[in-house]
């Protein structure tokens, strides 16, 4: 197979002492720009940027890419430790990551997030190594009513009743209405700013998520007894071969969230929506569905995988088609121009040993990616054992940093305490934080997608029936919705006690 | 939300902090039909204008609040202990309200005097520790962060007085 | 691992620091400037990351730093938030601080008119003019479009069906398609999407009948013969005569004027320093930017973005300023883009 030979020439360019030197270096500061809420790999990239100008084109966009792996890696890390989501495709690694760390099982849950991680990537790699022509043809499909449809089955297969139905519907429509504040990119008028020019660019869901989970957790947690739980951390490496132990049982999971991933990266759907789709839908189908959210490893894994799964996919498009499929990949591109490389279709025909270094180099900067990442893990569960009264200053300091960096706004310092008391309040009183979370992610870009549709289509919603693409993607989500419905419908068909207790 | 805050060191129970933050709801439903209505909550003949879904979100927070204030003003099962004791609030303003002055600090000495400040007073005053082990820890966090952000990510947070001094 | 880290570091931070001094003595002998930074200087961008503002913000910064044309270091910070009225109203509020800058694009017309913003170019302080983009008329290359007036006349008989697509709504891209609609009588179903990049592939896709998006948002699917340009919106054709596609280049395509389609639109890339600034930091700035439009590194950027060679700075500026605020004034107001008031 051609693929073969060009991919074992990649290698050879791939591995010279001075590009794994070049990957290593650009993992570690992806960790710990991933760990630093408000640094993103967009950053990462930029900042670093500048000073690829000298190396040659495979060796920096190998360091690059390695620091935006670092960045998709260590996005669980603070998730899990401090319930603050250190990247915004690491949101869903909360829902149980957090509850794990409290257990004391915060090695478990970073090492089933990181081999997650790792699994997620390599089927992505796989993916672009073999199928890259053909799946970028793909992403040229997605128009209009097919991202709406995309986000339509996100939110679908995430959406449940929950426990209180009125409440899970106010934290929802509050998630909405903070996306809908600004500029709306539709038709250029402001919505919700109140003269206020403070408010143009929105409220950012970094900042909402910083205040909902990171400062809100602190109050929490400073009320029922001053400390974190879960002090009893086990700190060595035996923990990631227990994990390892546990891991082939979620064989599915795996492999569902990567395609899951995949196909969201491809299609720029991104990772952050990729990890909450992964979530829901492992939710919907595992047979410990109604333990989601409790500290189950499963929860852990499956956003885990999708979102990088889709953080490696969405290279693809940008490799083949010139697309960014994500902030970072956006960046990448403009680094190439800057090399002299033109991005583009023509990429993989005019600069085959760039292209297929930088393939080759994914293989080996996940595996390096794997290994740093694991040794890591005892140091960062031995986070958890520092004092409160040191940690809980220390956190809320860098939970202020992430939220200025954003914007480079005071006044999002401001929103964050804000959201910070709402988080309290509405943990409290039970209102559930994850619904607001993806609508809050999803709300407007859905939106926009949704009226770009209505313009070309003139108003006719039959447009999300007009072809097999969209028509299927959108049934499916609409089979998802019900799903609860479907499937107690089934079993009640089939007869027999088990449905008999479901439907009660 | 300030308000449910000093109403509980009176004793709010729990249902009625549950109707106040659904009144706040429905304020906020309300709000947002006025001003969305103003800018056009129609559907236009190339679909829906600006204001149609943020106005029919504020519509469906209005309701879905009513039916939480009702529930919890009238409902059976309403839950009337305390939503927080008045002990236990005491705590959680401790973080509270150091984090108000903290983040008002930073407007007027930058961040990291601020941060070192607040780490510092935080350590003193709930865990007693020494002086040496509170001066390193919080000025070394300041260091940090300013070396990490301001010298090599080259990501400019605000900064104060001391920091001028050193040419920044 | 962390060595090497702490290697890097190190050569980046402290490195362009010392021999930023030797080169001061080495390039710039004579040289004294009335005013030069003391600070590193922020570089606002009203866009977002990876756009073409950004990527000519970072190209910049990369020959600033390549060289050393400044002692002090340069940080881009995006700030493209509500069509870029984050970053405009950031520079409006820095008044007096010569450590900022921003690079301007015709939002700084547009978004007053459009959504009531408390704002005029005349707030800042204008430094230089370094190129002015060029836009095109765009089709997918499985259309049997060969000409603009053919493209336009098809559109203007399917009566609205003929769809456009464009970064952003009340824009350039906006505004050009309305143009298009009075000038040749076409009804376009204007899709306004996030970027230029995006309106390129939805091009590619077939989602949108047509773009106008800028050379460098285009040119990849060019040169892959994904997509073809009929006009350009100018005055000239473009002065690039090296080959893009197999039997194109930039010069080949004719202007929309000569195709009988009388539309023209550019837009220009220029810095400007925030109000209450002095004119001594304003002609460092224009200075450091001379010498970077000299460097061949620029020529090589602006050849392959096909932009617009232009420096304007001082009074000259200004004039241009002027002008082209009156032409947009009168483009938002004829196409009913300004807000209510």
């Amino acid at each position: 197979m051609e693929e073969f030979s060009a991919l074992f020439h990649g290698f050879a360019v791939a591995l010279s002492w001075y590009n794994i030197g070049m990957m290593s270096v650009g993992i570690v500061l992806g960790i710990v720009i991933g760990v630093l809420p408000g640094l993103g790999g967009p950053n990462g990239v930029a900042i670093l940027l500048p000073l690829t100008f000298t190396m040659s084109p495979t060796s920096a966009i190998i360091m690059l890419s390695c620091i935006y792996w670092g960045t998709l890696f260590a996005g669980a890390i603070t998730s899990v430790l401090f319930n603050i989501p250190g990247e915004t495709h690491s949101v869903a690694t909360t829902f149980d990551g957090y509850p794990l760390a409290q257990q004391g099982r915060a090695g478990e849950a970073l090492t089933a997030s990181f081999t997650g991680s790792f699994i997620g990537a390599f089927v992505a790699v796989l993916l672009i190594t073999f199928l890259a022509p053909l799946v970028a043809k793909f992403a040229l499909e997605f128009g209009p009513p097919e991202f709406f449809a995309v986000y339509l089955l996100t939110f679908c297969s995430f959406v449940g009743t929950g426990k209180d139905p009125a409440k899970t519907i106010i934290a929802m429509m509050l998630g909405f209405g903070l996306a809908a504040i600004g500029m709306d990119t539709v038709s250029g008028e402001l919505r919700m700013t109140f003269g206020w020019s403070e408010l143009l660019r929105g409220i950012d869901f970094l900042i909402v998520v910083i205040g909902l989970f990171g400062v809100g957790e602190i109050l929490i947690s400073m009320e029922e007894g001053l400390a974190f739980e879960g002090k009893s951390a086990k700190i060595n490496m035996k923990v990631v071969l227990e994990t390892w132990k546990k891991l082939p049982k979620y064989w599915l999971t795996l492999i569902r969230s990567s395609a899951i991933g995949c196909w969201m990266g491809i299609t720029p759907g991104g990772a952050t929506a990729a990890s909450f789709m992964g979530y829901g839908i492992a939710k919907r189908f595992s047979k410990d569905g109604d333990k989601f959210g409790t500290g189950m490893l499963e929860g852990v894994i499956a956003p885990e995988t999708a979102a990088h799964a889709s953080g490696t996919a969405a290279l693809l498009p940008m490799i083949a088609l010139g697309i960014p499929g994500s902030a970072t990949a956006a960046v990448l591109l403009g680094g190439l121009m800057i090399w002299g490389l033109q991005p583009g279709p023509l990429l993989f025909v005019e600069q085959k040993d760039f292209v297929w270094g930088l393939i080759a180099s994914m293989y080996l900067s996940n595996i390096a990616g794997l290994i740093i990442v694991l040794t890591t893990v005892p140091l960062f569960a031995a986070i958890l054992r520092i004092p409160f009264s040191i940690i809980a200053p220390i956190i809320i300091v860098v939970c202020a940093i992430g939220a200025y960096s954003v914007h480079s706004a005071m006044l999002d310092i401001w929103f964050m305490v804000l959201f910070g008391i709402v988080g309290y309040v509405m943990k409290k009183l039970d209102y559930p934080l994850a619904p607001m979370v993806l609508s809050l992610v999803l709300g407007d870009r859905a939106e926009a997608a949704f009226r770009q549709t209505m313009m070309g289509s003139k108003g006719d919603l039959e447009i999300f029936w007009s072809n097999s693409l969209v028509g299927s993607i959108t049934t499916l989500a609409l089979v998802m919705l019900f799903w609860p419905l479907i499937s107690a419908a089934w079993r009640r068909l089939r007869g027999g006690t088990k449905a008999a207790r479901l439907a009660a | 939300m300030e308000q449910q805050h000093q109403r509980s060191q009176r004793g709010l129970t729990h249902a009625a902090a549950d109707a106040l933050t659904a009144c706040v709801v429905f304020a906020v439903g309300v709000v947002m039909m006025i001003d969305n209505h103003r800018i056009g909550a129609g559907w236009a003949p190339d679909g829906p204008e600006s204001g149609y879904f943020p106005f029919r979100i504020g519509v469906i927070l209005c309701i879905a609040s009513a039916v939480v204030m009702l529930r919890s003003l009238f409902g059976k099962e309403r839950k009337r202990e305390i939503f927080v004791p008045w002990d236990k609030f005491k705590l959680v303003l401790m973080v509270l309200l150091p984090t108000i002055v903290y983040v008002l600090a930073i407007e007027f000495i930058g961040i990291y005097v601020a941060s070192a400040l607040f780490i510092g007073a935080f350590m003193r005053v709930m865990d007693k520790y020494s002086w040496v082990k509170t001066l390193s820890i919080s000025i070394g966090t300041g260091v940090v962060l300013f070396w990490l952000f301001e010298m090599q990510f080259l990501v400019p947070l605000p900064k104060g007085p001391l920091e001028a001094l050193f040419g920044y | 691992m962390m060595k090497l880290t702490r290697k890097l570091f190190n050569r980046t931070s402290l490195l362009p620091f010392s021999l930023a001094a030797l080169a001061c003595v080495a390039t710039l002998p004579n040289q004294a400037y009335a005013w030069e930074p003391t600070k590193p200087v922020e570089v606002i961008i009203p866009a977002g990351a990876g756009g073409a503002s950004d990527q000519m913000a970072r190209t910049i910064q990369g020959i600033v730093v390549k060289h050393q044309l400044m002692k002090q270091p340069m940080l881009i910070i995006n700030k493209g938030g509500a069509s870029g009225a984050e970053g405009i109203m950031d520079v409006k509020d820095s008044k007096g601080n010569p450590h900022k800058l921003m690079v301007a694009f015709s939002a700084i017309y547009t978004l007053p008119i459009a959504v009531n913003l408390p704002f005029n170019w005349r707030d800042l302080n204008p430094v230089a003019m370094i190129a002015s983009d060029e836009f095109l008329l765009w089709v997918n290359s499985d259309t049997p479009y060969k000409t603009a007036k053919e493209y336009l006349d098809a559109a203007k008989k399917a009566n609205g069906a003929f769809k456009m697509g464009g970064t952003g709504s009340k824009r350039e891209d906006h505004i050009i398609t309305v143009a298009l609609d009075k000038i040749a009588g076409a009804k376009f179903t204007y899709i306004p999407y996030k970027s230029g990049g995006e309106a390129a592939t939805q091009l590619v896709g077939k989602h949108i009948d047509s773009n106008v998006n800028n050379p460098s948002e285009n040119i990849a699917q060019w040169r892959a013969g994904q997509v073809r340009a009929l006009c350009v919106f100018s005055e000239q054709r473009m002065v690039y005569k090296d080959k893009i596609t197999k039997d194109q280049s930039w010069a080949d395509i004719p202007t929309c004027k000569e195709s009988g389609v009388d539309v023209q639109y550019q837009m220009l890339r220029a810095f400007f320093l925030p109000g209450g600034t002095t004119a001594d930091q304003a002609a460092y700035y224009a200075e450091l930017l001379k010498k970077v439009t000299a460097t061949p590194e620029w020529k090589d950027y602006v050849a392959k973005q096909a932009l617009k060679e232009v420096y304007l700075t001082g009074a000259d500026f200004v004039k241009f300023l002027e002008k082209d605020e009156a032409f947009h004034n009168k483009l938002m107001h004829e196409a009913g883009f300004a807000a209510k008031k």
